[in-house]
């Protein structure tokens, strides 16, 4: 049997576009939201912080259930004016949104959090407006975190399963990750295309895992 | 000593201040004024609420009343400008640099915000005052404690304020590091006219730097006045504290080579001190007498290795201790600036001491308080 690398090569490009976008749409949504939830002590930031957890611990395809509802006729999708927004790019972009959003708000609500008050307070001492002190003191102080952040959130939406088969289907070109289309592989005893995508996501999640720690160890070196 | 609210009419205070409200375990009551010029300290024991006044009047947290800083309203009943409008420098008690600028970026963060932007020539001055041209080229990072509270001082001073607000400056430095900031912080209220209120618990730092005093005891401002005038008021403890000392302001007149010592006018009596350094002739210097180095007699000693002998009429006699008593004293001569002397009950007893004898008392010790080199060229220039 040939080596489908065509296959393998569009599934590659479609994750890394999803995870992309995913991660750029995660910091956008992610910071003001981290902000908020580093600095408010109230009983709605406590639950909206519980909820922005849920996908740590919630099976994928329970998530994927609900997200698959919610992105139908009934719900976003009807509002959009399609029959479902599940099933598209757009659709697994929301989902993966979803499903990732803890490994990114968390680290930069840490960061945020690490950070205290008096570097805002310094520089509203130095006539800095709150929104220019959100922007060139605690955005570039919290910097490690968003790189965790980023990187994470990557990372986890590159690694997703349950959520994309259940709203994403298989669509190759459309929905078909390397994550689903490694599970075709195996399951259609293709094990050269299956050990190639293996390898190469295990390569990845070490790096990944690698550049977590250095990132680490240089917050450290920032605050001892 | 005035009361707290007191002060002179005329041009608007350096700073207007009536505060009250709740900061967590106690009640704030602050109402004070300071001039327009020199250092004001507002000095208290910790935790008693110091902090929180600088805070308040930085609108850092909020507290009710009014806070008119140089004709400014800062703070009324009906407004309360955010810190950021503000025209104040804040030098809080760590040094607090951004870690993600340079040292330069640092310098310049405020006076780009600031409405007159970045004035060269006022950079070049602030550098060369706080010796910051070494460390330009250098991470925020690699910076000691010192450094990086003389960068914090520079950046406060780019902003053009009309007040400094300075919380405990040097308290989280050591005795090298202080040494190396205190004649900064002396050149500093001189150097550009800036009025600066400095919180410390370390009245040898208020001794050096102080031109006039907040007492703040329990959230409440008890007393505020000219330095001497309250490290001399039998009513406020200074006088009752071991290493009590007056703080006086005296000229120099001369220098002697040979004997290496300075003389110095102090209210129209000599007084002989080390002489290393005490600067120009004509200059005006704060010398420090603890109360212990001075001793009194009925007559002038001249049998003896003190030179430092002034005429002296007794005011008035506290106790201090169980076998001491101050013997609060006020110069001759016009002024009539007070210090005091450390004496036994059983010597005050021997002489018969009562208020309104005129003596003399020895001093065996006498400092210039300030660092040498710099001067306090707010006295010789205005």
């Amino acid at each position: 049997m040939r080596l489908d690398t065509a296959d393998i090569l569009s599934a590659l490009v479609l994750t890394l576009e999803l995870a992309g976008v995913t991660t750029l749409v995660l910091l956008v949504l992610g910071t003001p939201l981290a902000w908020w939830l580093s600095r408010s002590r109230s009983l709605v930031s406590d639950i909206v912080g519980t909820l922005v957890a849920l996908p740590l611990v919630l099976p994928p395809t329970v998530l994927g259930f609900y997200l698959l509802i919610a992105l139908g006729p009934d719900g976003l999708g009807g509002l959009a004016g399609v029959r479902s927004l599940a099933f598209s790019f757009a659709g697994l972009v929301a989902g993966s949104v979803v499903y990732s959003l803890p490994f990114v708000v968390q680290p930069i609500r840490g960061a945020f959090e690490a950070m205290g008050r008096r570097p805002l307070e310094v520089a509203a001492t130095l006539r800095a407006s709150p929104l220019d002190r959100f922007f060139t003191v605690a955005i570039p102080l919290a910097r490690p975190g968003f790189l965790t952040g980023a990187v994470l959130g990557f990372a986890h939406t590159v690694g997703e399963f349950g959520v994309v088969l259940m709203i994403g289907g298989n669509i190759p070109g459309k929905t078909r990750v390397l994550s689903i289309a490694m599970f075709d592989y195996v399951e259609q005893l293709r094990y050269r295309e299956a050990h190639l995508v293996a390898g190469a996501m295990l390569v990845f999640s070490f790096l990944v895992i690698l550049a977590m720690s250095r990132i680490g160890r240089r917050i450290g070196e920032v605050r001892p | 000593m005035t009361a707290a609210a007191g002060g002179k009419p005329a041009e608007p205070h350096g700073l207007d201040v009536s505060l009250r409200g709740r900061r967590g375990e106690f009640s704030v009551e602050a109402a004070f004024t300071m001039p327009r010029r020199g250092v004001t300290a507002l000095f208290g024991p910790s935790g008693s609420g110091k902090t929180s006044i600088l805070r308040a009047i930085a609108g850092l947290t909020r507290l009710e009343g009014r806070v008119l800083a140089g004709g400014d309203v800062w703070q009324d009943g009906a407004r309360f400008l955010p810190t950021h409008r503000r025209a104040l420098g804040y030098v809080f008690q760590e040094a607090s640099l951004f870690e993600h600028l340079s040292v330069a970026g640092n310098l310049v963060y405020g006076a780009r915000r600031s409405p007159g932007g970045i004035d060269q020539e006022l950079l070049l001055e602030v550098i060369e005052l706080l010796a910051l041209g070494p460390l330009q080229g250098r991470a925020v990072a690699d910076l000691s404690g010192g450094e990086r509270q003389r960068v914090a001082i520079g950046r406060a001073i780019l902003t053009h304020p009309r007040l400094m607000l300075m919380d405990e400056p040097l308290s989280g430095l050591d005795r090298r590091a202080k040494d190396e900031i205190l004649p900064f912080l002396e050149r500093l209220a001189g150097s550009f006219a800036l009025p600066i209120l400095y919180v410390s618990h370390d009245i040898g730092e208020i001794e050096r730097l102080a031109d006039d005093i907040v007492l703040v005891e329990q959230g409440r401002v008890t007393a505020s006045g000219p330095l001497n005038q309250a490290l001399t008021d039998i009513g406020l403890g200074f006088v009752r504290h071991p290493h009590a000392a007056a703080v006086l302001p005296a000229r120099v007149t001369g220098f002697d080579e040979a004997d290496g010592l300075a003389e110095l006018d102090l209210c129209g009596q000599t007084v002989f001190v080390d002489g290393s350094g005490p600067g120009e002739i004509g200059l005006e210097r704060r010398l420090r007498i603890e109360a212990s180095d001075v001793s009194l007699a009925r007559e002038p000693l001249t049998h003896s290795t003190i030179l430092n002998t002034l005429s002296v009429e007794i005011v008035a006699i506290e106790p201090a201790g169980r076998a001491n008593l101050a013997v609060l004293l006020a110069l001759d001569g016009p002024g009539r600036l007070t210090f005091m002397a450390k004496v036994t009950r059983r010597s005050a007893a021997r002489l018969e001491l009562a208020p309104g004898d005129r003596l003399f008392a020895q001093i065996k010790s006498v400092s210039l308080a300030t660092s040498p080199t710099p001067g306090r060229q707010i006295a010789s220039s205005t």
